[in-house]
């Protein structure tokens, strides 16, 4: 392989592994809130691509309009789910909001391939992402850099709601005590509900730029990438939004780069992630970024 | 300020709490005091609303609070500094005491009391931008005393102070609650193990048992009950 193909898969590899990234840290949030593995995230990434595609092909809206209008409707589902499937579970056994999870999950992808249709639909990319674009002797195609910076922005903007703001504090110290953030005045129901917020709206960002590189669209769409976000968090340490960033990030570009280093290998693209998976856990069962923490009663 | 009448309180087939009735007036400090598992904290998280009772009626400042979550408890004026002292091991010892600040909005202010709780602890200022897990048990005690402090709560409730704490540094603590309350007039409701040092600040006590109260008055009073004497003050 020579320099400049090096140079194409590695951004590749990022651009893949930013939108792990960006639906990873809707895990990693929920969990690291509720002890939840959010099943159903997944779909959210479905769904975000699916209200894009609407608000361009039927509403006929400007993209910069229908891409931002995609992510509030789902961060509002988001809410709803939160607030009718999981809210009723808290002080039951975290089984019950597990078998909740999966439950929502069923629901959103036959709903979708009921509302939807379960024929794939072509994603159409505004025109300015489609370009080649020449990067020092390196050709890319304009939607892998504009994926890329996207999801740094975003991950920016992340950050700052969580370090600076004291709704993102609140956020820090409900992942460690519900009932003692209550204590401090937090009204900690609402504190979730923003967290669900965030963490679904990342998700249909991700689900956007996911349908802009792979464009082609369908309501199982969420699966494939739930499962590697949610892998990805686990490697960068689940609960720790941080990780969730690194990990995505890793586990998009070693994807990219095995395949790219080993052809033949191609068939098993998908075990690879699972294989590191194994590997992290014999390793290190925290994570990278993870720390022992005792399990929530 | 805080009355209590008739609290019954269950978990699944426990009874934690079968009537207890106590009041709280403004200005003073009551103690709460018992043996290990006599409904002393139940008694807290219930007032907190963290815990719902079967029966019973609390009520501050002359309207019932039964029924409301934690944050509204709060914002009626009340802090808790829960048993164990749970401060944010992930947050800085500065965030936690924003955090205790939570309900307001005066942001200078808040910066003030802040600096206010530094002066009354300064081991705390020391460790400002350290996180709260890297403090020791007793500065952690004070750092969950500052941080209920920061609501500027018209009740201040504690939930065994010196738990786990040297004799030398819960007899710190039990001093700067003594001092508050004489200084600034701040109401306590305390719950201590050790019944000595607790009735020794206290103004007024009560003595749970298994759920009930069985003994109440003037602390002073209490400390030469040969019952009491007996049976927590181990002088036979
Ligand atoms: N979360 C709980 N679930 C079930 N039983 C509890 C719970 N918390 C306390 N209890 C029981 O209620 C009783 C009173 O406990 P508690 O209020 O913690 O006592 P104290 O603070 O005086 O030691 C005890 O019998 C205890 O075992
Ligand atoms: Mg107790």
């Amino acid at each position: 392989m020579n320099f400049e193909a090096f140079l194409q898969n590695l951004s590749n590899g990022i651009s893949l592994g930013s939108l792990y990234a960006l639906i990873a840290i809707g895990y990693t949030m929920v969990y690291g809130i509720l002890r939840l593995i959010n099943f159903a995230h997944g779909d959210l990434v479905m769904l975000g691509s699916y209200v894009a595609f609407y608000g361009v092909a039927m509403f006929m809206l400007p993209w910069w309009l229908a891409f931002p209008l995609a992510i509030l409707v789902t961060a509002g589902v988001g809410i709803v789910i939160e607030r009718s499937a999981y809210k009723p579970l808290r002080d039951f056994p975290r089984i019950n909001l597990f078998t909740a999870a999966v439950a929502v999950s069923f629901l959103l992808e036959n709903l979708g391939i009921v509302i939807f249709g379960g024929r794939p639909k072509a994603f159409e990319r505004p025109a300015f992402m489609d370009q080649m674009l020449n990067l020092g002797g390196v050709s890319i195609v304009s939607y892998t850099p504009i994926i890329i910076i996207t999801a740094l922005v975003l991950f920016g903007l992340l950050l700052l709601v969580i370090y600076r703001t004291k709704a993102g504090m609140a956020m820090r110290a409900l992942s460690k005590d519900i009932e003692a953030t209550g204590l401090m005045g937090v009204n900690t129901d609402k504190i979730i509900m923003f967290a669900f917020m965030l963490g679904s709206a990342l998700a249909a960002a991700g689900g956007i730029l996911w349908a802009i590189k792979f464009p082609q669209i369908n309501p199982l769409m969420g699966v494939m990438p739930g499962l590697k976000a949610f892998i990805a968090a686990v490697l960068g340490g689940i609960g720790n939004v941080g990780g969730a960033m690194i990990g995505g990030f890793l586990l998009g570009i070693v994807e990219i780069m095995i395949v790219a280093f080993f052809p033949e290998l191609s068939g098993y693209r998908d075990a690879f992630a699972y294989a590191i998976l194994i590997l992290l856990l014999l390793f290190r069962p925290t994570g990278i970024m993870g720390e022992v923490q005792a399990e929530k009663v | 300020m805080l009355d209590i009448k008739n609290l019954h309180v269950s978990y699944g087939g426990i009874r934690a709490l079968q009537g207890i009735s106590l009041h709280v007036p403004e200005g003073k400090i009551i103690s709460l005091l018992g043996a290990n598992g006599a409904g002393k904290s139940t008694t807290l998280r219930t007032i907190m609303g963290i815990v719902k009772p079967t029966e019973g009626s609390i009520e501050f400042l002359g309207g019932n609070i039964l029924g409301m979550k934690s944050f509204q408890v709060v914002m009626k004026g009340i802090a808790l500094v829960p048993e164990g002292r749970r401060v944010f091991t992930n947050l800085t010892v500065t965030e936690n005491l924003a955090l205790g600040a939570y309900t307001r909005n005066d942001k200078v202010q808040i910066q003030q009391d802040i600096e206010e709780i530094y002066e009354l602890f300064p081991r705390l200022r020391e460790r400002e931008k350290q996180s709260a897990g890297t403090l020791s048990g007793g500065e952690q005690q004070m750092l969950a005393l500052g941080r209920a402090l920061m609501s500027k709560p018209k009740l201040l409730m504690i939930d065994e102070p010196s738990l786990g704490l040297a004799p030398v540094l819960s007899q710190g603590v039990l001093s700067r609650l003594k001092e508050l309350n004489q200084t600034r007039g701040q109401t306590i409701l305390l719950i201590e193990q050790n019944a000595r040092a607790a009735l020794s600040i206290a103004d007024y006590a009560y003595i749970l048992e298994t759920g009930r109260i069985t003994l109440e008055g003037p602390a002073a009073e209490l400390a030469t009950n040969d019952a009491v004497r007996k049976t927590y003050l181990g002088i036979h």
